[in-house]
C-alpha cells in the first residue's frame, strides 16, 4: 500500500479549495455558497496540517492554526446562518440573485 | 520744547467736538452743536497761535536755525528694533504756520457758518464733519511719520467726501463725492507705494529720519536709492513721484483735477474750508515736507514744474469760461495751487538764493488760504442772497451787500497781485523764483497771473455791477454778524499778511532767508494783472456784447475751454467705452466661458465617468467575489514572478 505523500494532501487541498470556489461562484442557494465557504476553509485545514507534518513534524503550529481555524468556521457559520434566516424572512427565499438592493 | 504734550490739544478738540456732535447732536443739542464746537475750535486756534508763537520765538532757533523739534512720539506698530510706526508730532516752521493756517480759516468757516447754515436740519452732522476734518487736517500737518500722514491723509479725504456729500439728497452731491473719494483713492495709491518705496531705503517711516538719510548725498541709503534703477529712473526718483501723484491727487493738479470743481456740490463755507484753503493744499504741504527728498531727483522736481505751470495756466484759462460763481472759484484754486507746486519746484540747489522758491510757495500757501476762504465766504453771501449759483442771475449787488462788496474786492485786488495786497508779495517771490531758474515756466506762471486778474474781474463786476439783478420779494439782508465777522477778520488778513518778512520764518532748511522786493521786476505782472483788470471792467462793468463778441472770435477754443477742455469726457470715454466696453467686457466672457466653462466641464466629466462605471457597484455578493479572487491572484501574481 502506498502512504501519501505531501504532494498527494497537497493535490487533494487543492482541489478541496477550488470546488469550494467554483461552488460559491456559481450557487445561487445561500446555504449551498456556505458550504462551498466550509470546503475552502477545510482545504486550508489540510494544507496546515500536511505541511506541519512533512516539513516540521517536531512542531504544533500548523496544528494550532488548524484548531483556530475550525473554532472561526464555527463562528462564522453560526453568524452566516443568522443572516440567511433574516434575510429569510424578509425575501421569503434565499436566493443569491434576489438580494440585489445594496448597489448603485 | 518743554512741555509740548500740549500741542496734542489742538487736533483732540476738534475731535472731542467730533465726538460730542457725533453722538449726541442730532437728538439733544442740535441747535447749540454749533456754539459747543466754536469754541472748542477757539481753544484749539488759540493754542495753535501759541504754539506757533513759541516755536517761532522761544524755542524754535537752535544756534540761529530753526530746527525740525519733536513735541512728542509714542510707538504705535513695533517691527523690529529701530523699525516702528509711530504717532507723535513734529514741530517745525511749515508744520507751524499750517497749524496757524488751518485753526484760523477753521475757525472763520465755523462761525460764518453758524449763521449760513441756521436752521438746517443735519446742523449738528454738520459741525461734526467739521470737527473731524479739522482734527485730519490737523494731525496730517503735525504727523511726525511718513505713515502716520498717511492715516490723516485717508482721514481727510474721507471727512471731505462727508462734507461734499452732505447734501446726499441731491444727485449731482452724491455722484460729486463719490467722484472726489474715487479720484483722490486713486491717487493715494501712487503715495502709498511711493511710501513704501521711501521708507524702504530709508528703513525707516520716520520723517526726521528719512530727510536724514535719503537727503544726505554720500550716505550708503541714498546711494542705494540713487543708484537702483528702473525703467530708466532711480529708485528715488521713483518714490518721489509716486508720493507726487498722492499730492497732485489732493492737490487736484492736472489730470487729477476733475473732483475739484465738482466737489463745489458741498456747502459754501465747506468750499471755503476744504476745497480752497487747506486740505486742497495738502499735496503742497508734502511736497515741502519732502522738500530735501525731491530735491535730490531733479527730473522728478522738473516734472512737478511743468505740471503745476501747466495746470495754473490750463485752469486759468477755463476759469474765463465758466459762469458758475463757484466753479470759477474752484479753478482758481486748482490754478494758484499750481503757482505753490511750481514754485516748490523751481527752488532747486543753485549757489545762491536756493531756496526762494520754497519759502515764495509756502508764503503763497499762506497768503492764498486767507483770500481764497475770503472769496468763498464773499461767494456763499451772495448765494445765500440771491439763492443761486450762476453769474447771469447776480448784478448791481454793491448797493444791496456793502460790506460783501468791499470784502470780495479786496481779494479779488489779493488774488490779482495789486500791491499792497497779500497776494502781489508772494506771486511775486514765485515768479521771481521762477524767472531765475526756468523761463518757460515762468512765462507760464505770468501770463497766468493775467489771466487770473481778468477772471476774478470778470466775477466780480459780474457781481456786483453790470445789470440789476431780479430780487426776490424778500430781502433779509447781508446775513447776520456771524457771517460778516469772518468777512472783515480774513479781508483784515489779506490786506495785512503780505508784510509778514516770511523768509525770517519759513525756510527750506530753517536759516533765514533775506527777501527784498524787486521794484523792477514787479512792473510786468502788475501791469498785466492791471490790462487784465482794465479788460475785465470794460467787457463787464455795464451791460454790453463785448465779451460775446470775443467769445465768437475765438469759438472753437471758448466751446472747448467752456467745457473745460473736455476732460471729464475723456475720463468718461476711458472708463465707460475703454475699462467696462472693451477690459471688462474680456474680462467678463474670459470668466463666463474659460473660468467657468473649465469647472463646468470638470464636473460634467465627472458625472459622465461615473454613469459609465457605475454597473460595477452590481449588489451582486458572487460578482464581488470574483472581484476579490482576480485581486488575490494579481496580488498573488505580483508578488510570486515580479516583486521576488
Amino acid at each position: 500500500m502506498i502512504t501519501p505523500g505531501l504532494y498527494h494532501l497537497l493535490f487533494i487541498s487543492t482541489a478541496l479549495f477550488f470546488i469550494g470556489v467554483f461552488g460559491f461562484l456559481t450557487r445561487k442557494n445561500l446555504i449551498t455558497m456556505l458550504m462551498s465557504i466550509e470546503l475552502i476553509l477545510n482545504s486550508v485545514n489540510l494544507n496546515f496540517i500536511a505541511f506541519n507534518k512533512y516539513v516540521w513534524p517536531n512542531r504544533l503550529d500548523g496544528v494550532f492554526f488548524s484548531i483556530f481555524i475550525i473554532a472561526i468556521a464555527a463562528a462564522e457559520a453560526a453568524v452566516a446562518i443568522a443572516i440567511i434566516i433574516n434575510l429569510y424572512r424578509s425575501h421569503q427565499s434565499i436566493d443569491v440573485d434576489q438580494t440585489e438592493e445594496m448597489k448603485y | 520744547m518743554p512741555n509740548a504734550l500740549y500741542i496734542a490739544l489742538i487736533p483732540l478738540l476738534p475731535l472731542a467736538a467730533f465726538i460730542i456732535l457725533g453722538l449726541f447732536g442730532r437728538k439733544y443739542i442740535n441747535q447749540s452743536a454749533g456754539i459747543i464746537s466754536t469754541i472748542l475750535l477757539a481753544a484749539s486756534t488759540a493754542l495753535a497761535f501759541y504754539a506757533a508763537y513759541e516755536y517761532f520765538f522761544q524755542y524754535g532757533k537752535v544756534d540761529g536755525v530753526y530746527q525740525k523739534a519733536v513735541a512728542f512720539k509714542y510707538t504705535w506698530l513695533r517691527f523690529s528694533e529701530g523699525f516702528s510706526i509711530d504717532i507723535g508730532a513734529i514741530m517745525d516752521p511749515i508744520t507751524a504756520m499750517m497749524l496757524v493756517v488751518v485753526t484760523f480759516i477753521s475757525l472763520m468757516v465755523h462761525i460764518y457758518s453758524l449763521s449760513y447754515l441756521k436752521g438746517e436740519k443735519r446742523f449738528a452732522t454738520y459741525y461734526a464733519f467739521l470737527g473731524l476734518f479739522t482734527f485730519s487736517m490737523l494731525g496730517l500737518v503735525l504727523s511726525s511719520n511718513i505713515f502716520q500722514i498717511y492715516i490723516f491723509w485717508e482721514l481727510v479725504g474721507v471727512s471731505s467726501f462727508l462734507l461734499i456729500g452732505f447734501y446726499y439728497d441731491k444727485p449731482s452731491a452724491a455722484a460729486a463725492c463719490k467722484k472726489a473719494f474715487i479720484v483722490t483713492r486713486f491717487a493715494d495709491l501712487g503715495f502709498l507705494i511711493g511710501i513704501l518705496v521711501l521708507s524702504s531705503y530709508a528703513e525707516s517711516f520716520d520723517f526726521i529720519t528719512i530727510i536724514k538719510k535719503l537727503a544726505t548725498p554720500g550716505s550708503a541709503e541714498a546711494h542705494a536709492a540713487v543708484t537702483a534703477s528702473f525703467l530708466g529712473l532711480s529708485a528715488l526718483s521713483w518714490g518721489v513721484a509716486l508720493v507726487f501723484i498722492g499730492a497732485a491727487g489732493k492737490s487736484a493738479m492736472f489730470p487729477l483735477h476733475i473732483w475739484l470743481p465738482d466737489a463745489m456740490e458741498g456747502p459754501t463755507p465747506v468750499s471755503a474750508l476744504i476745497h480752497a484753503a487747506t486740505m486742497v493744499v495738502a499735496g503742497v504741504f508734502l511736497i515741502a515736507r519732502l522738500y530735501h527728498v525731491f530735491s535730490m531727483s531733479q527730473p522728478i522736481l522738473h516734472m512737478i514744474g511743468y505740471v503745476g505751470a501747466f495746470s495754473a495756466l490750463f485752469a486759468a484759462i477755463i476759469a474765463c469760461t465758466q459762469t458758475d460763481i463757484k466753479r470759477v472759484l474752484a479753478y482758481s484754486t486748482m490754478s494758484q495751487i499750481g503757482f505753490m507746486m511750481l514754485a516748490l519746484a523751481v527752488s532747486g540747489p543753485q549757489e545762491n538764493r536756493n531756496e526762494l522758491g520754497f519759502t515764495a510757495g509756502m508764503f503763497h500757501l499762506f497768503t492764498h488760504a486767507m483770500f481764497k476762504a475770503l472769496l468763498f465766504l464773499g461767494a456763499g453771501s451772495v448765494i445765500h442772497y440771491i439763492h443761486s449759483n450762476e453769474i447771469k442771475d447776480m448784478g448791481g449787488l454793491r448797493k444791496y451787500m456793502p460790506i460783501t462788496h468791499i470784502t470780495f474786492l479786496i481779494a479779488c485786488l489779493a488774488i490779482a497781485g495789486i500791491p499792497p495786497f497779500a497776494g502781489f508779495f508772494s506771486k511775486e517771490e514765485i515768479l521771481l523764483a521762477a524767472y531765475e531758474k526756468n523761463s518757460i515756466i515762468f512765462y507760464m506762471a505770468l501770463i497766468t497771473s493775467g489771466l487770473t486778474a481778468f477772471y476774478m474781474f470778470r466775477l466780480y463786476f459780474n457781481i456786483f455791477w453790470n445789470k440789476e439783478a431780479h430780487l426776490h420779494e424778500e430781502h433779509h439782508g447781508e446775513g447776520g454778524f456771524a457771517m460778516m465777522l469772518p468777512l472783515i477778520v480774513l479781508a483784515a488778513a489779506a490786506c495785512t499778511t503780505g508784510f509778514i518778512p516770511f523768509g525770517n520764518f519759513v525756510t527750506s532748511d530753517g536759516t533765514q532767508l533775506s527777501t527784498e522786493l524787486h521794484l523792477t521786476f514787479s512792473i510786468a505782472p502788475v501791469v498785466l494783472a492791471l490790462t487784465g483788470i482794465f479788460i475785465a471792467m470794460s467787457f463787464y462793468k455795464t451791460q454790453n456784447n463785448k465779451a460775446e463778441k470775443l467769445a465768437a472770435s475765438l469759438n472753437g477754443f471758448y466751446k472747448a475751454a467752456y467745457h473745460k477742455f473736455y476732460i471729464d469726457e475723456i475720463y468718461l470715454f476711458v472708463t465707460n467705452k475703454v475699462l467696462f466696453g472693451v477690459i471688462g467686457k474680456t474680462a467678463a466672457w474670459f470668466d463666463k466661458n474659460i473660468v467657468d466653462g473649465l469647472v463646468n466641464k470638470t464636473g460634467n466629466g465627472t458625472a459622465a465617468l461615473s454613469e459609465k462605471i457605475k454597473t460595477f457597484q452590481s449588489g451582486k455578493v458572487q460578482q464581488y467575489a470574483i472581484y476579490f479572487l482576480v485581486g488575490v491572484i494579481g496580488l498573488a501574481v505580483l508578488f510570486m514572478y515580479v516583486w521576488k
